[in-house]
């Protein structure tokens, strides 16, 4: 195994998407609505213009929560606990479905890309051994969305503390449970749904069948990522742990069966079992 | 002790579901000479390539390349390849700079310069900072073939280098492997192109339906296929069509402006001429005919035919 030449495939597959406005403007648009726009335009509205109805809507929530949650949330007033609430609990969902969405989008044309652009031919002939093409592939689906998360977690820190901060005493944002979701819950949830989606990859006949089977697969997994770390959050610091474990061992199990998928026949446009 | 070829192929099949790609090639390929896998469409050619870099796995016989066996030792025999497919394989959203410095660094290329000197060598220096999108058919031939070269390779596999080349541009193709062969690399070169193969090949190999149908050298294909031939012609020329009828060792012959003379060996020409002129036959004319690799080819698929 050459890590060097994995990292060469990673890198050349990253400047290309560099290169693609097509690609990286729709997914910087989708990483600012979720990260930016969408919470600004909620805890705007709560703190400042105070309404009404949507503190009582988030307060009804807070209710629900479980006790120590409750008692975690800070602020003296309705408007300040609900911005609270909604800064640290409800978008927690949303650093999981960016980096799912844009590395999905990435991973899905991995193999199937080169295959139908020709140069599947160049890697198949290549010294580069099998597992080193499917490192750099995921490497190289996996950068992009992470890092957009990190840049959009770090300006969602910023927003809900400029926004947020004043009415709960200071800078609070991110808390530790956010530091576990995105370092410890949210990497091994990718890497699972990456060894699901570049095996679709390696199967499919065109990148439109991959992107849409890979759509059918990651769905359900940003579902139940999107609620296990809400629940990470709502939960004990413990269960962060645990979830993250649990994780960890799928994504160890999927990338490890997801590297079979990818050898010099698949890259070559043929049919292995054939 | 003979010296070990670069590519040797024996009873190599390969099929896809039910499609028969590769039935039963083989093939010697010896060090520093120019092989040409001459065959039509469909014929084997592209999957022979595949098979020698170990890029496909054969369901029958055994490949070993350099020696060693491409499935056990493909980083090794790999690394020793240059290919240039069929289609350029290019990445068209990067540079000419960035798809060569690419395959050097995957095919670990030591010498610091080999970018520029290969881009030099294939006139297209100045179009390397520029996406290959951008580039023309024959720019992006060039840019192929300047890739396979980088890391100077022992071997060049060649997939129909010219394909889709107006004819200059494929002659200055040409002329680069050419180039090629002078260096001392070995060449193993896939083409329908009959006259594209005329006076490269050292070596032709001509395959039909995933076989080969006969390997050897343009010289000695023509002794194993084309027939001992010369045409004869006179200044008294109905004496010569009457004589030449009447002469031994005479297979057939064509009255064709002049006389066009299929013997049973090539030994009978200084026999034939004497006996022709003592029948006062005033020769103008006596030249064996030497078959260009089209008359050869269909030779060669003549007799395979029958």
């Amino acid at each position: 195994m050459n890590w060097r030449r994995a990292l060469v495939i990673a890198r050349t597959d990253l400047k290309q998407l560099r290169v693609s406005r097509d690609f990286w403007i729709p997914m910087l648009i989708m990483a600012g609505l979720f990260f930016v726009i969408v919470p600004t335009i909620l805890l705007f509205t709560i703190t400042r213009l105070a309404n009404v109805e949507i503190i009582q809507k988030v307060g009804e929530t807070l209710d629900v929560l479980p006790k120590a949650v409750q008692a975690s949330v800070r602020g003296d007033t309705p408007a300040a606990r609900a911005s609270y609430a909604m800064a640290v609990y409800l978008f927690a969902p949303l650093a999981v479905v960016v980096p799912l969405t844009i590395s999905s989008a990435v991973a899905a044309n991995a193999i199937v890309g080169e295959r139908e652009k020709g140069t599947g031919e160049f890697l198949a002939h290549s010294p580069a051994d099998e597992r080193e093409i499917y490192l750099g592939k995921l490497i190289a689906s996996i950068i992009p969305g992470y890092l957009t998360t990190l840049v959009g977690f770090a300006i969602y820190a910023l927003v809900v503390n400029i926004i947020v901060g004043p009415s709960v005493g200071g800078w609070f944002f991110p808390t530790g449970d956010w530091w576990l979701l995105m370092f410890w819950v949210v990497p091994p949830f990718i890497a699972l749904a990456l060894s699901f989606v570049v095996r679709v990859s390696s199967r499919v006949k065109s990148a439109a069948a991959a992107q849409q089977a890979s759509g059918l697969i990651t769905l359900p997994l940003i579902l139940l990522a999107a609620g296990q770390s809400s629940g990470a959050l709502f939960g004990a610091h413990a269960a962060g742990w645990l979830l993250g474990i649990l994780a960890w061992i799928g994504a160890g199990i999927g990338l490890a069966r997801g590297r079979h998928a990818v050898n010099r026949e698949r890259l070559l446009g043929v049919d292995p079992n054939a | 002790m003979t010296e070990t070829p670069i590519v040797e192929l024996q009873g190599v099949a390969r099929a896809f579901g039910r499609v028969v790609a590769i039935s039963d090639l083989s093939m010697t390929v010896p060090r520093g000479t120019v092989t040409v896998l001459l065959g039509p469409n469909g014929a084997g050619k592209t999957t022979a390539v595949r098979l020698v870099t170990g890029a496909l796995r054969p369901q029958k016989g055994t490949i070993r390349v350099f020696g060693e066996d491409p499935l056990e030792h493909g980083e090794s025999v790999r690394s020793r390849c240059g290919v240039v497919a069929a289609k350029p394989a290019l990445y068209d959203r990067l540079t000419g700079r960035d798809n060569l410095k690419y395959a050097a660094e995957l095919y670990g290329a030591s010498n610091p310069n080999a970018i520029g000197e290969a881009a030099e060598r294939f006139g297209i220096t100045g179009a390397l900072d520029l996406r290959v999108g951008g580039y023309s058919t024959g720019m992006k031939s060039r840019l192929a073939l300047a890739r396979a070269i980088l890391h100077d390779p022992e071997l060049l596999l060649l997939d129909e280098p010219t394909a889709g080349l107006d004819p200059e541009a494929a002659r200055a193709v040409l002329k680069l492997i050419d180039w090629m062969a002078e260096t001392g690399k070995t060449i193993v070169m896939c083409t329908h192109l009959l006259l594209e193969a005329e006076g490269i090949a050292d070596q032709v190999v001509i395959m039909d339906r995933g076989a080969s149908l006969v390997a050897g050298s343009p010289k000695e294909l023509s002794e194993r296929y084309w027939p001992p031939t010369v045409v004869l012609d006179a200044e008294n020329r109905e004496l010569l069509f009457d004589k030449i009828e009447k002469s031994e060792g005479i297979v057939s012959f064509e009255k064709n402006g002049h006389a066009l003379v299929e013997l049973d060996s090539l030994a009978r020409v200084p026999d034939l001429v004497a006996a022709l002129t003592k029948a006062r036959v005033r020769l103008t004319r006596v030249e064996p005919v030497v078959p260009n690799l089209e008359e050869l080819y269909f030779a060669v698929q003549k007799k395979g035919n029958r």
